[in-house]
């Protein structure tokens, strides 16, 4: 069984991001950028599967600008065997993301597709959903189990209040939730192996994909800053102002 | 055109999401306000939908294919009815999130994710890069899938309305996944997206049994309780439990943090709340930068002197 992961390059997640001055988007340049966090959770996932021996191939894909590579070599230094890049300079929303996923599927026929649930640029958690409406496969959302035996995935998801455990037909498209494992980090030697595996190039065009954003950014702006830095000297004070300062106790 | 709001539920009571979402649906100016309730021996929900003020119509489907609702046969079903609405409403939750971007694919529409302040029917305001920077959005089409985030929207009323109940014909079962089973967390307590006062422990809890402490404060305050991200990774609570961008986003009355740093992913999730209070015995620890009152203080001591100042002061739920 062959397995597609799709790897989004996003800021790191332990960077601050700042609002550009003329409040047209966030802080691009000079910016450390890595693999969205859920994707490698993602790509940990269709490792391990493969070592199981339940899948005999991941490909990694990642798309949009030229390096974009880079996330796909980290996939590819993680245990994928090859990558797919679809290449574009221009902005890529959800949906588009989907149609061009779907495209490769038709390619690569794999038999599961594993994304994060959600990248943590954009925060739309749309992705793998609208993927697997477009297939007509089943979902498996927000996953932090994932058990593969007889053309079936059983799939634990996180929903409010707790868990849900729901049988997938296979094919399926799979989104990762932050407990499903803990990605390794590639060794050195792997990462050398990785400069050496293959990564094949696509346009939006090539997949006859029409990509063109549908939601149009009209301006970013910082959220309002909130003043605090308060401070109580115990907790008789702080009892007494929450009673009768703020008065919500 | 007119807006449809899916309603989410257990087949027996409404979700308080959905009465947030509920506002904002009224809010888009775009028309009557219809809900859809689809599930299996929903009956009960169809009637608490009916009173909420502000709905027209209540379109019951009543199947056993909704009872879990699963993706595949609510987002056909949704798309069945689709065309005579502009806009389909659902609160950004576990359960809105799984549906809506299925309806949005198959309809070949844009979706507007976590939507905080409506503009105009098509503008929108949404958080980016977990609610560190806002962006207006404008989405193009004619027809738009909407999740809203809970906690920017006030209540529904839950009484005073009289919608009519029309019953809604089951759309075919695509028969793609089932329902195995569930584990939800017991708990006496509020919901953490509902309640009014949410109190969270850190990594500074250093133990699942230290939440006890935690426990005996939110029993007498009436409080939900969470926890960071730290926390959960380190398998004090389960990850229903966590507050932040990869977990729920709170925005009570009182926040009480203990033992919480403030890593940037934790107050993404609850720097909306109302008042904030900390207790930490790092000065340095962020999360007193936003804090109305911060407590330098070891937790392990500051927190059963709170539980015995509120038992003093004889504090109750309110």
């Amino acid at each position: 069984m062959k397995v597609l992961v799709a790897v989004k390059r996003v800021i790191d997640y332990n960077v601050k991001v700042r609002v550009k001055g003329d409040n047209t988007g966030v802080e691009l340049a000079n910016v450390k950028m890595s693999m969205n966090p859920f994707d490698e959770i993602a790509i940990e996932e269709a490792v391990r599967l493969q070592e199981a021996g339940i899948v005999d191939e991941v490909i990694a894909v990642s798309m949009g600008e030229a390096k974009c590579t880079e996330t796909i070599r980290t996939a590819l230094a993680m245990g994928a065997e090859r990558g797919i890049h679809v290449k574009t300079d221009a902005e890529l929303q959800p949906l588009a993301v989907a149609k061009l996923l779907k495209a490769l599927v038709e390619k690569e026929n794999p038999e599961l597709v594993i994304l994060g649930k959600q990248a943590i640029d954009d925060d739309c958690s749309q992705t793998g959903q609208m993927l697997s409406a477009l297939l007509g496969w089943s979902q498996g959302t927000f996953a932090s189990r994932v058990e593969i035996a007889d053309g079936k995935a059983n799939v634990t998801r996180e929903v409010d209040g707790g868990l849900e455990t729901i049988a997938l037909t296979l094919p399926a498209v799979v989104t990762t939730d932050l407990r499903l494992n803990e990605p390794r980090y590639a060794s050195l030697p792997n990462i050398m192996k990785a400069k050496k595996k293959q990564i094949d190039e696509y346009s939006p065009e090539d997949l006859g994909v029409d990509a063109a954003p549908r939601l149009i950014t009209l301006r970013v702006d910082e959220p309002p800053p909130r003043k605090g830095g308060g401070k109580v000297a115990d907790v008789a004070e702080l009892v007494e102002k929450l009673q009768n300062e703020a008065g919500v106790i | 055109m007119s807006v449809l709001i899916i309603a989410e539920h257990d087949n027996n009571v409404l979700k308080s999401a959905t009465l947030n979402a509920v506002t904002a649906a009224i809010a888009l100016g775009a028309g009557d306000v219809d809900m859809l309730v689809a599930g299996a021996g929903s009956q009960p929900v169809a009637d608490q939908a009916a009173l909420i003020p502000g709905i027209a119509k209540i379109r019951h489907a009543d199947d056993a294919a909704y009872e879990h609702a699963l993706a595949e046969p609510m987002a056909a079903l949704i798309v069945g009815l689709a065309d005579a609405y502009s806009h389909i409403v659902l609160a950004h939750t576990a359960y809105g999130k799984n549906i809506a971007p299925r309806v949005a694919a198959l309809l070949d529409i844009v979706q507007v994710s976590d939507i905080m302040e409506i503009k105009s029917p098509d503008t929108f305001v949404r958080p980016i890069y977990a609610g560190n920077a806002l962006a207006t959005v404008q989405a193009t089409g004619d027809k738009t899938v909407v999740t809203v985030r809970g906690t920017a929207f006030e209540a529904a009323a839950t009484d005073g309305g009289s919608a009519a109940i029309e019953s809604v014909e089951a759309a075919s079962d695509p028969g793609l996944s089932s329902f195995v089973g569930q584990d939800l967390t017991k708990s006496e307590r509020p919901e953490l997206t509902a309640a009014r006062i949410v109190i969270s422990g850190g990594r500074g809890m250093q133990s699942g049994d230290n939440f006890s402490l935690i426990d005996s404060v939110a029993d007498k305050l009436g409080a939900a309780v969470g926890a960071s991200r730290a926390a959960v990774d380190a398998g004090f609570k389960p990850n229903d439990f966590q507050v932040g961008q990869t977990g729920k986003v709170v925005a009570p009355e009182l926040y009480l943090a203990i033992g919480i740093s403030g890593a940037i992913q934790h107050l993404a999730g609850m720097k909306d709340s109302k008042v904030i209070a900390a207790i930490n015995k790092d000065e340095e620890a962020p999360i007193f930068q936003i804090a109305d009152y911060g407590l330098v203080a070891d937790l392990f001591d500051a927190v059963p002197a709170l539980d015995a100042e509120l038992e003093k002061q004889g504090v109750k739920p309110r």
